[in-house]
């Protein structure tokens, strides 16, 4: 080893200080750049996140019952390959929870679906107060594989469990006055947190005429995909009228009464010239802002045609023989 | 006072800027847009394309307001940002969601208002960002230009209200919108009046 100090490099490898200083001011313009590219883009990507914000944080089944299926496949199921279970519970309209779609999954842990009672009265010969569990144990659970098709151009294929609508009215027995069923959905801010945004007039409300309220596609919904229903898709306990567009199927529900009148209904009396008490799927009716003509089935990427009364024209069709389906919407 | 003049700001805009395009480019084939990645396609785009435009036309009144002059020089990078987004935004419409089924987008465009308003806004924004260059502001002039590059304005008006009517009912979030472009609006009108007053007491001072 030599203990001779390591010579200076020569002159000619010294960087020339004008160099030097303009490395300096390249790097720092490159992180001004950096900084100010990642900033711009984070900005941008913050504005516009509400969209696209991812679901990783969400378990879909924790703590759903699985239910007991009394019968499946019965005469009205669709063959059409199912909306996966991920899809049907991430994106919902439920404004009681947020107005994006991933808003009710996300959110909807407050609702609190037991203990649950619902009132039946009106105009009934038995009217009732009965606990949801009761309510259900009335009825054997059937699975139905319905399209639902939303009033915003997208559709589902869900394998529903419920029962006939039709069979609880008659167990509570109408009378002769009863022309009209009304639906509410519950009415408590601190489940519901939209409910203290002004949004629509809360709480939810809908209503079917008695006749499309018997007729046996009309499902009162306990579950989907075999188990209870999550509480974005409406815990405990839903409707579901396959042939109307979907803001029709009220969820939550806590009371069902029987009315000689027409009960006024949500979205109609928050956009009358949009949405009709009818609200049969109709490809023939634009919704003033957009065509009904197709719809995108989630998860294909090719627009479909939408079918008159969603498919289920040769069951429902007769129960508007005469009526104009354009004024009626 | 003149800015200094900030090398990077314009690149790094670019860049920023596209940077949420190309990432919907690859989340969207790779599923992570959510189950309707078409619809969040479609609404990001959009609100970007109104975000980045608003941008622009927020250069002037900073530059008025602050008398910095870098906003000047990055009107033009925040433009053409606004114009690829709206145009992104109309191409996945026709191609994506409507499969180029050229007899429903013509009719949406004829029959439907909010679809109206939308597409004229990207059709003021095309010969806005084809006389971007500085051989067309030579080629103009610049008092014609600017008049030409006024339709911008207008642009944005329209892309607030598609932004309203697209909207099924809480109104907040495009009305937020329209209150950043009313205060555009207010801070260039104000100016405008200072202008004209000066002019005012200037030849008031002359005749005298």
């Amino acid at each position: 080893m030599s203990d001779k100090p390591p010579a200076e490099p020569p002159s000619s490898e010294v960087t020339p200080e004008a160099l030097y200083l303009r490395r300096r001011e390249f790097l720092k313009n490159a992180g001004l750049f950096a900084g100010t590219a990642a900033a711009v883009a984070g900005g941008l990507y913050l504005l516009g996140r509400k969209q696209t914000r991812p679901m990783d944080a969400f378990v879909p089944d924790a703590g759903l019952v699985d239910l007991p299926v009394a019968k499946s496949k019965g005469p009205y199921d669709t063959d059409e390959p199912r909306t996966p279970y991920e899809d049907v519970t991430t994106y919902n309209n439920f404004y009681e929870f947020g107005l994006d779609k991933n808003d009710p999954a996300r959110f909807a842990h407050t609702l609190k679906p037991r203990p649950w009672t619902v009132v039946i009265d009106g105009e009934v010969h038995k009217p009732q107060t009965v606990d949801i569990d009761q309510l259900t144990s009335w009825f054997p659970l059937e699975e139905r594989v319905y399209r639902m098709r939303c009033v915003e151009a997208w559709s589902m294929v869900i394998p529903w469990l419920g029962f006939p609508l039709g069979e609880l009215l008659k167990r509570v027995e109408p009378t002769s006055h009863a022309r009209y069923v009304a639906f509410t959905t519950l009415l408590d801010p601190e489940r519901m947190p939209g409910q203290r945004r002004g949004t629509l007039d809360w709480p939810y409300v809908e209503g079917l005429r008695l006749d499309e309220a018997m007729h046996p596609l009309t499902l009162m919904a306990a579950g989907l995909y075999g188990r209870q229903l999550p509480n974005q898709n409406g815990a405990p306990l839903r409707l579901v009228v396959p042939w109307k567009y979907g803001f029709k199927g009220i969820k939550s529900i806590v009371r069902i009464s029987l009315t000689r009148e027409q009960p006024p209904t949500t979205w109609n009396l928050a956009a009358p010239e949009e949405y009709g008490f009818y609200a049969n799927v109709n490809p023939a009716v634009s919704h003033p802002r957009w065509s009904q003509a197709t719809e995108r089935r989630i998860g294909e990427l090719e627009r479909r045609p939408t079918l008159p009364f969603n498919g289920y024209a040769e069951q429902v069709a007769h129960l508007y023989a005469g009526l104009d389906l354009r004024r009626n919407y | 006072m003149a800015s200094p003049p900030y090398p990077w700001l314009n690149p790094a805009l670019t860049a920023g800027g596209l940077a949420p395009l190309l990432m919907l480019a690859v989340q969207g084939p790779r599923g992570d847009l959510g189950p309707n990645a078409i619809e969040a396609a479609l609404n990001q785009t959009g609100l970007l394309a109104l975000v980045l435009l608003l941008a622009s036309l927020a250069c002037t009144p900073l530059r008025l307001v602050s008398k910095w002059t870098w906003p000047a020089r990055v009107r033009r990078t925040l433009g053409l940002l606004a114009f690829t987004y709206a145009a992104s935004h109309f191409l996945v419409y026709a191609v994506l969601d409507q499969g180029l089924a050229l007899g429903a987008i013509l009719e949406d465009i004829g029959k439907r208002p909010f679809i109206t308003v939308g597409f004229t806004a990207l059709v003021l924004l095309v010969p806005l960002a084809v006389t971007s260059t500085n051989r067309w502001v030579r080629r103009l002039g610049f008092p014609r230009w600017q008049r030409l590059h006024r339709l911008a304005y207008v642009a944005a008006v329209l892309g607030v209200v598609h932004f309203v009517w697209r909207v099924k009912k809480d109104l907040t979030e495009p009305l937020v919108y329209g209150a950043v472009l009313a205060l555009l609006f207010a801070i260039r009108g104000a100016e405008a009046l200072r202008k004209r007053r000066a002019r005012a007491a200037m030849a008031a001072r002359n005749a005298a």
